[in-house]
């Protein structure tokens, strides 16, 4: 079966983003005052093949651990759907 | 399909695409029948005034392009000057200003792409990027996105690459607001031996495209980039292509290896137009023919027809000519660099590019009239009514400050965004890779050393839009004296120039009389001062709602520089060296004309720059490279905006630790008295054919008789004092201005960014 | 003495360590594919700056997975000498052969600059050359050159001697504002446990000849080669952990941190 794997990866809590803090600045200085905190990641959107979801998630998992993500700044999510 | 041709619009398909009445009617009858959709659509982008150059080619015609050390001259990918030890250096500029205004990362990212792969096309590995900037006033949001976005977009991609950012300028000019100019030079250096063209040789040789596979994107970028901007602009986003560094950095290194191992017979990058363009004009220039199948082209989207795929403007791709033998070479290195080598053509002796799809004729067309048959215009110019009312400027109603006040005009000129310095921009670009950067951003020019060699390149790229507005024919001369001053004061010849010459809508004759003023100008100063056109580039239509940007004849300069170890740069050296002026400073009235303190101080942008003095200037460069290379030189720096004041200002900020300091004294024999003069005029005037030199005491005599051989006036300012103030005295003695060193530098070095982050307020009026 | 230069896809500072290495310090000097596993005969393997693979997903990620880097593991197992610069340091961080990653720096902008920097530990193969303190001026050029490490990993570093230069002014201080990335701790260069694997963001190598402003660098590769003479000469004696002082054996969690 053919899946759309969404790998999201951003930096743990605790590690500064910088980025975020641009955005956020960015933000309030447009009178978003209400932001209190942005956070930045990026999705990774992988089309592939597996038997099941189940593989498809212990699949895209792998992949993250062992390269999409560095796990010393970065977590990951992965979310599959049926493509 | 081509995104702006829109099914509602009633307009005949041709003028959709860009193409005029009459101009239809040319292919029509040169033809000798209709053009179909996809024929169309690739004389639409040839016939593009960015393809065509139908405006300028017959002023274009009038420029000096002949000279010794000129081995290739316009009309190719790159201009090719020879520069001793049987070594060439190829070097252009070229405009991306429209893609800048609506996407300015990817504009500016995709330029440096461009411009990269036309100096690869040459056979020349590029070793330097140099890039000449113009927005509008930083108070305004839009310009600091654009100015933030075009940064950026250069870092981004010209870091990747690994071909140090060396120079350039940046200023900031009302006109520039909506319509930012972006203009990129690049210079490669290779072996006489390895000089490559763009010319599809040899019937039977295979055609091959290298680099990224073909999608839709930028289709009719061109026909964009020769339509002023308008409300729509924004919608236009589509057409602008995204970059990819990384793709570009392999393409470069595997085209020099497919170079090298002597596998290609003609090289042509696929820019604007894409492989209409390149398969066009390669086959123009060797009077052959070319025959592709497109199905053959590498493709990253499905369903892409012959139309597509021969408008298709993506990046990184290059067209090779191959000779049958050597394809298999050529797909290795391809190969192992991970990129598609594809055949997809091969070169007849037809006359004709001829385009299949899956064995079907799509397209036919003689090459000659699709590169070189468009129409030429020679529009009517008319001087425009401000050109008079400047010559009558009153100059007397620009009040002459109190000599308290010059101190604070001077720390003032010096944040002024287009004087401050542009550190904050080039610190985001690696300006060191290669190991070759002996003098980078922020002197007059950069000095690239060539390895194996005692020799160095310097490269300035130079213009004042603003002059160029006020006097068209007098600021493109200035442009092009200031370009070789700013050479040969690191002490190299200059030796010949590219241009990018940046204008509105030449369909109106004040434009086109803006035009031709500047290039009548250019190739008067050029003749003058040895530096022949080796090739640039035309950008029109840079206007937004009918409001044209200043005429900006962009001059990218090359000298060489024999011996390296004699450079000099800008910052005085050593206390108790005599600071001395070669050349005039005039000091009347009419030397504010256009100047940065005219609008800075006064707000206004007034006044008729006078012509330069060619055959000083011509002197002035040959003293500095005689005195130069003599060593004789401690520190030299040019009058340009600020004049001589920001000129002295700049070699004390720049000093050496324990050097920083001067006094002058203006009544010397150094320019003549304030008394007999504006002081405001002495101090910061432009337009004057003059630089501020350095030395020490014992070499006064000599190069005193080397500006007498030469006929260049010599004078004495005064002295490096090492007092950490900058003080300038009038002939009695009395202090016109004395300013901390530290002060200065300090407004200098934080100029800009206080002006981004809205410290300062601009254009007031005293 | 030989060196090899691995070149990987968008490697582009890999001419430039070559030159100084050939030019500057006169060694030999070779140029390695990066899918080219055999080091034998190499001395020393230098990583080079530049963008491998785009930098493209992280800087170094996808380099790390390059087929030379299995053979510049063991390379460095076996005890030779292996230097990383800016994105070799980033390569060498993703392959765990240091610890700790690399982040944007805190600026948001690539930065290319002359920085100071501290000598901190001048008893290793690559500074022995150095006085110990001693300030030298170094160019930057990076995009992601802010070091992070956890906390424990950064107190282990600066106990074990590991942090080997750092951002200082000029008068040596590692201040906020000497620190052009906000890299932990100032932190500009670090070394493995067992002395042998450099990583650093600065350019030695542009930096070699006072024509382009200074020859600070130059030492870097004038110590690995005077610390590789001396070990032939005591008989191709290992590294200690001499050769690194203070260290202990609870670093090694930390040079495992990633593998």
């Amino acid at each position: 079966m053919r899946f759309r794997g969404t790998v999201t990866v951003a930096l743990k809590e605790g590690i500064f983003d910088p980025q975020g803090e641009a955005v956020r600045s960015s933000l309030v200085s447009m009178g978003y005052n209400r932001v209190s905190r942005v956070r930045m990641g990026k999705d990774i959107v992988l089309t592939l093949e597996a038997k099941d979801s189940a593989e498809a998630h212990a699949l895209l998992d792998d992949m993250a651990r062992k390269l999409l993500a560095n796990p010393v700044t970065e977590f990951y999510r992965v979310k599959v759907e049926e493509a | 399909m081509a995104e702006c041709v829109t099914p509602k619009d009633p307009a005949p398909l041709w003028r959709q695409m860009g193409l005029k009445d009459e101009e239809y009617s040319m292919i029509v009858e040169k033809l000798g029948r209709e053009p179909n959709y996809t024929e169309l659509g690739m004389f639409a982008v040839l016939w593009s005034e960015h393809c065509a150059y139908k405006h300028s080619k017959s002023l274009l015609r009038t420029l000096p392009t002949k000279g010794e050390r000129v081995m290739v001259g316009p009309g190719e990918n790159a201009g090719v000057v020879d520069i001793g030890d049987g070594l060439a250096c190829a070097f252009k500029v070229e405009s991306h200003n429209h893609p800048c205004a609506v996407e300015p990362y990817q504009g500016a990212a995709t330029g440096i792409g461009g411009i990269v792969r036309d100096i690869l096309a040459m056979g020349a590995r590029p070793v330097a990027l140099l890039d000449s900037l113009r927005f509008g006033h930083l108070d305004d949001a839009r310009t600091r996105f654009l100015f933030g976005g075009v940064v950026s977009g250069i870092a981004g991609y010209g870091n990747c690459l690994g071909i140090p950012t060396v120079g350039g300028e940046v200023y900031f000019q009302a006109p520039y607001r909506q319509n930012p100019l972006v203009n990129v030079l690049c210079a490669g250096i290779m072996d006489h031996k390895d000089l490559h063209k763009g010319q599809a040789y040899g019937v039977g040789n295979v055609v091959m495209i290298v680099g990224h596979s073909t999608g839709r994107d930028g289709i009719h970028g061109c026909t964009f980039a020769s339509e002023e901007l308008g409300e729509d602009t924004e919608s236009k986003r589509p057409n602008v292509q995204v970059g990819d560094p990384f793709m570009e950095k392999l393409l470069i290194e595997a085209c020099l290896e497919m170079m090298q191992k002597g596998a290609v017979v003609g090289i042509q990058d696929m820019g604007a137009a894409g492989i209409t363009s390149s398969c066009a004009e390669t086959a123009a220039r060797a009077g052959t023919g070319l025959a592709i199948e497109v199905s053959k082209v590498p493709m990253r989207e499905e369903g892409m027809t012959a139309y597509d795929v021969m408008l298709s403007e993506s990046q990184e791709r290059m067209l090779l000519i191959v000779k049958p033998e050597k394809v298999e070479e050529v797909k290795a290195i391809g190969k192992k660099w991970g990129l598609n080598a594809a055949e997809i053509g091969q070169v007849t002796s037809s006359g004709q590019l001829q385009v299949f799809h899956n064995g079907k004729l799509e397209a036919s067309i003689p090459v000659n009239l699709l590169a070189e048959g468009s129409p030429v215009y020679n529009p009517e110019w008319k001087e425009p009514a401000y050109f008079s009312e400047n010559q009558r400027f009153d100059y007397s109603a620009v009040k002459v400050p109190e000599l308290k006040q010059f101190g604070e005009i001077l720390l003032k000129l010096l944040a002024a965004p287009n004087i401050a310095s542009k550190e904050p921009v080039f610190r985001q670009y690696d300006y060191m890779v290669r190991t070759d950067t002996v003098q980078g951003p922020g002197g007059g020019a950069a000095l690239i050393r060539v390895k194996g060699t005692t020799k160095a390149m310097a490269i300035a790229t130079d213009c004042n839009g603003r002059l160029v507005y006020l006097n068209p024919k007098a600021g493109a001369k200035w442009a092009v004296a200031e370009a070789a001053r700013n050479v040969a004061i690191t002490g190299a010849k200059p030796v010949a120039i590219t241009n990018c010459l940046n204008f509105g809508n030449p369909e109106k004759p004040e434009i086109y009389w803006q035009f031709k003023n500047a290039i009548e100008g250019m190739a008067e100063a050029c003749l003058a001062l040895s530096t022949p056109v080796t090739g640039g580039n035309v950008s029109f239509y840079n206007e937004t709602e009918g409001e044209a940007v200043y005429p900006t004849p962009v001059i990218g300069m090359l000298g060489v520089l024999d011996d390296v170890s004699k450079k000099v740069t800008p910052g005085f050296k050593a206390t108790g060296d005599v600071i001395a002026l070669l050349g005039t400073i005039s000091g009347d009235a009419v030397s504010l004309a256009g100047s940065e303190y005219l609008e800075t101080v006064h707000g206004a942008v007034a006044g008729c720059p006078r012509d330069p003095d060619l055959a000083l200037e011509k002197s002035l460069v040959d003293v500095l490279v005689k005195a130069a290379s003599e060593g004789l030189l401690r520190s030299a720096q040019d009058l340009s905006e600020g004049g001589l004041a920001v000129a002295l200002a700049e070699s004390c900020i720049l000093a050496e630790k324990g050097a920083d300091g001067a006094v002058i004294e203006l009544g010397g024999t150094g320019c003549k008295a304030v008394a007999d003069h504006r002081p405001d005029a002495v101090l910061f005037g432009e337009c004057n054919s003059a630089v501020v030199v350095s030395l020490v005491e014992e070499d006064v005599s000599r190069l005193k008789e080397i500006c007498g051989e030469l006929g260049v006036p010599f004078g004495v300012l005064g002295k490096v004092s090492g007092s950490s103030s900058l003080r300038i005295e009038s002939c009695m003695g009395t202090a016109v201005l004395d300013v901390q060193v530290s002060e200065l530098r300090d407004v200098w070095k934080n100029g800009l960014l206080r002006a981004m982050a809205g410290d300062t307020a601009r254009g007031t009026t005293e | 003495m030989k060196f090899g230069v691995v070149v990987f896809p968008g490697s582009n500072c890999d001419a430039d360590a070559f030159h100084a290495i050939r030019d500057a310090v006169s060694q030999e000097c070779e140029y390695i594919w990066h899918q080219d596993t055999d080091l034998s005969g190499f001395d020393a393997i230098i990583l080079p700056g530049g963008f491998s693979y785009g930098d493209y997903l992280r800087t170094g990620a996808l380099a790390r997975f390059s087929p030379v880097m299995k053979s510049v593991q063991k390379f460095a197992e076996d005890g030779g000498l292996v230097i990383g610069i800016c994105n070799g340091f980033q390569i060498l961080l993703e392959a765990g052969l240091l610890p700790g990653a690399m982040l944007p720096n805190d600026v948001l902008e690539f930065r290319c600059q002359w920085v100071n920097l501290k000598v901190e530990n001048n008893r290793t193969p690559f500074t022995c050359k150095y006085a110990p303190g001693e300030i030298v001026r170094v160019p930057i050029a990076h995009h992601e050159g802010n070091y992070y490490a956890e906390p424990h990993i950064l107190d282990e570093l600066e106990r074990s001697g590991r942090i080997v230069f750092r951002y200082v002014d000029e008068a040596g201080v590692p201040s906020r504002e000497a620190n052009p990335n906000g890299a932990a701790r100032n932190i500009a260069g670090i070394i493995n446990e067992r002395g042998n694997v450099l990583g650093m963001m600065p350019h030695p190598e542009r930096c070699c000849d006072s024509l382009l402003g200074g020859e600070d660098g130059k030492r870097v590769f004038l110590s690995m080669i005077e610390w590789f003479a001396s070990k032939r000469a005591c008989g191709g004696a290992e590294l200690s952990s001499g050769a690194v002082p203070g260290g202990s054996s609870t670093a090694t969690s930390v040079a495992k941190d990633r593998s």
